[in-house]
């Protein structure tokens, strides 16, 4: 009865878990869906914690479960709760890390079992099958933890880039020989070479740091998703081992999903994984080279009163948002500048780019925080069409996505990538920090164009300015 | 050869239900507008922290005597709940910011 009533609970967590990814994907219902599926989410893992028995026997070790899932829970919501808008995408990271970890430590148990066997000299008979799934879950939970930790660390700036010549060829060794010798203990494991399994996890390990370190840091969203999908298929994994579905249907759909998801990702910006994962593009060949250039011909500046005047006077201004708003916290500061140019008369939208921000959709996330509304923000082809007939285009500390070089020099590592075309509007105000160079590490022509003219500062500074002059006008 | 063969006869339902699973997560996600991208890549970060399930099991089942095994579970058990719990709620704080105009 019991155990029915669990099949009942598993069946309960993976309908949530369908419906919420479903829900997920709609704006209005995105919020119940993930409120659907932590419930669902709830009932399997209570329901096993009560419910579960194997031969008979309950699960012990409440203390230690509880203690665990106390803990768990209380560092999860305050790190939740305290990371800024601008840090998600590495908290996601992390999260997901955390995850990739559990999947490997699982498998560790689990060979913990047959290492004792071995050392007390009883033979045990093992499935191929669900060695393959321990090795699989370590291989993979491994790769995802050291992967996702890197790409934290890239993400907040703590780890740089870093590549040698021959990593790709070594990369693909080191990953084939792990597979081969985790193959070869799926068959012949015995009490002489049990140890390898600990050299596969090393192994692993190395590989997930090695795989995401020279991919620049502009492409960690893509990361961060992929590896997302690598530990759903671990978590599959123990779900194989436990013949447990709400493991399998979870881990599986998020595999499955996250895959999908990273490719949608990678056509945001008309690129291949494969040129993703291999191009590295803001590694160190191309930043070398066009960091020791240095800017390029003349750029003019404009004052705060001036910038201010010209947008005053606009009937069309489009704001196209990007990193540097995001680090600057600006985004009110922004939605206050909208809203006093729409009292002038002046019709404001934004223009935002797939990937603008740190992660597909992040501009989205940090603007809704600001209530601006949904209808004046417009997708890059809708924009695209707009700058034709737009008077002054203010830039926020985007960089990358308005480079004019992504359509005309073949020769640029974001050579191919989709861009907003702002060079066709009649005036464009950029607002940046300084004239260094974005995230892809190349000149931006767009800065010398006669028609742009720059605003350097910190973005929230240069709007709070720009609204007290506007305020004065 | 014929221990895979027999183990694949064993486990038909699951191999099953993955199947119908990779397409069902491809087909429930494929016309989520880029704006969702991050919330539903969190989301997703989440789901799959049902890992923590393994970890229960596993920690519910070792000798409460073998003192490595137990803390590697409880190590497990954490990791696993920081997981789900962080992820959801996460992502809940990124969607409370797509909430309707008043």
């Amino acid at each position: 009865m019991e155990l029915s009533l669990l099949t009942l609970c598993y069946l309960i967590g993976s309908l949530t878990f369908i419906i919420g990814l479903k829900m997920l994907s709609h704006p209005d219902s995105a919020r119940k869906g993930n409120l659907v599926a932590a419930v669902g989410m709830a009932v399997a893992i209570f329901g096993t914690i009560f419910l579960y028995e194997e031969e008979g026997k309950k699960l012990g070790n409440y203390e230690w479960i509880f203690g665990g899932l106390i803990l768990g829970t209380i560092v999860g919501v305050l790190a939740a709760r305290k990371v800024k808008m601008t840090a998600m995408p590495e908290m996601v990271s992390l999260f997901n890390g955390m995850g990739g970890a559990c999947a490997a430590l699982i498998s560790f148990i689990e060979f913990d079992h047959i290492k004792d066997a071995f050392a007390k000299g009883i033979t045990i008979e093992i499935h191929a099958g669900t060695l393959i799934t321990i090795f699989l879950g370590l291989i993979i939970g491994s790769v995802s933890f050291a992967g996702s930790v890197i790409a934290w660390g890239k993400l907040n700036g703590k780890i740089k880039d870093f590549a040698f010549p021959g990593q790709q060829i070594f990369n693909l060794v080191l990953l084939a020989a792990t597979l081969v010798t985790a193959g070869y203990l799926v068959f012949n494991l015995n009490a002489e070479n049990y140890w390898l399994f600990y050299g596969i996890a090393i192994a692993s390990l190395i590989y997930g740091v090695l795989f995401v370190l020279p991919i620049g840091g502009a492409d960690m969203p893509v990361v961060i998703s992929l590896l997302n999908s690598f530990t759903g298929v671990a978590a599959a994994c123990g779900g194989f081992l436990y013949d447990n579905q709400v493991m399998l249907t979870g881990g599986i759909l998020v595999g499955a999903a996250g895959t999908l998801l990273t490719i949608l990702m990678c056509k945001a910006m008309n690129r291949s994984l494969t040129n993703v994962l291999i191009g590295s593009f803001g590694g160190n060949k191309f930043s070398g080279a066009s960091a020791s250039q240095g800017p390029q011909g003349n750029y003019k500046e404009i004052s705060i009163s001036d910038a201010a005047v010209c947008m005053c006077y606009a009937n069309k201004v489009i704001i196209v948002p990007g990193y540097g708003l995001a680090v600057a916290q600006a985004q009110h500061t922004c939605h206050e500048l909208e809203k006093l140019l729409e009292e002038k008369g002046v019709a404001v939208t934004y223009a935002i780019h797939p990937v603008a921000g740190r992660m597909p959709g992040h501009m989205n996330v940090l603007l809704a925080e600001a209530d601006v509304s949904y209808d004046k923000l417009q997708e890059m082809e809708q924009a695209n069409d707009e700058f034709k007939t737009t008077d002054v285009v203010l830039i926020l500390g985007a960089n990358d996505v308005v480079n004019p070089a992504a359509k005309t020099d073949p020769s640029s590592p974001i050579y191919g990538m989709p861009i907003l075309e702002v060079e066709q509007a009649k005036t464009v105000i950029v607002n940046k920090r300084s004239m260094k160079p974005g995230y892809a590490g190349i000149e931006n022509e767009l800065f010398f164009q006669p028609k742009t003219s720059m605003l350097f500062g910190d973005a929230k500074a240069a709007l709070q300015k720009l609204v007290t002059e506007i305020k004065a006008l | 050869m014929e221990a895979v063969l027999n183990w694949i006869q064993a486990h038909i339902e699951i191999i099953y239900i993955v199947l119908l699973s990779i397409f069902l997560g491809i087909e429930v996600i494929g016309r989520v507008p880029s704006v969702l991208h991050t919330p539903l890549m969190s989301g997703a970060n989440a789901i799959h922290g049902v890992v923590i399930i393994g970890a229960i099991i596993v920690m519910g089942k070792v000798e409460p005597g073998n003192y490595i095994a137990l803390v590697i579970g409880f190590l497990a058990v954490v990791l696993g709940t920081l997981n789900v719990v962080g992820g959801f709620v996460v992502t809940d704080r990124m969607l409370e910011m797509f909430k309707k105009k008043k």
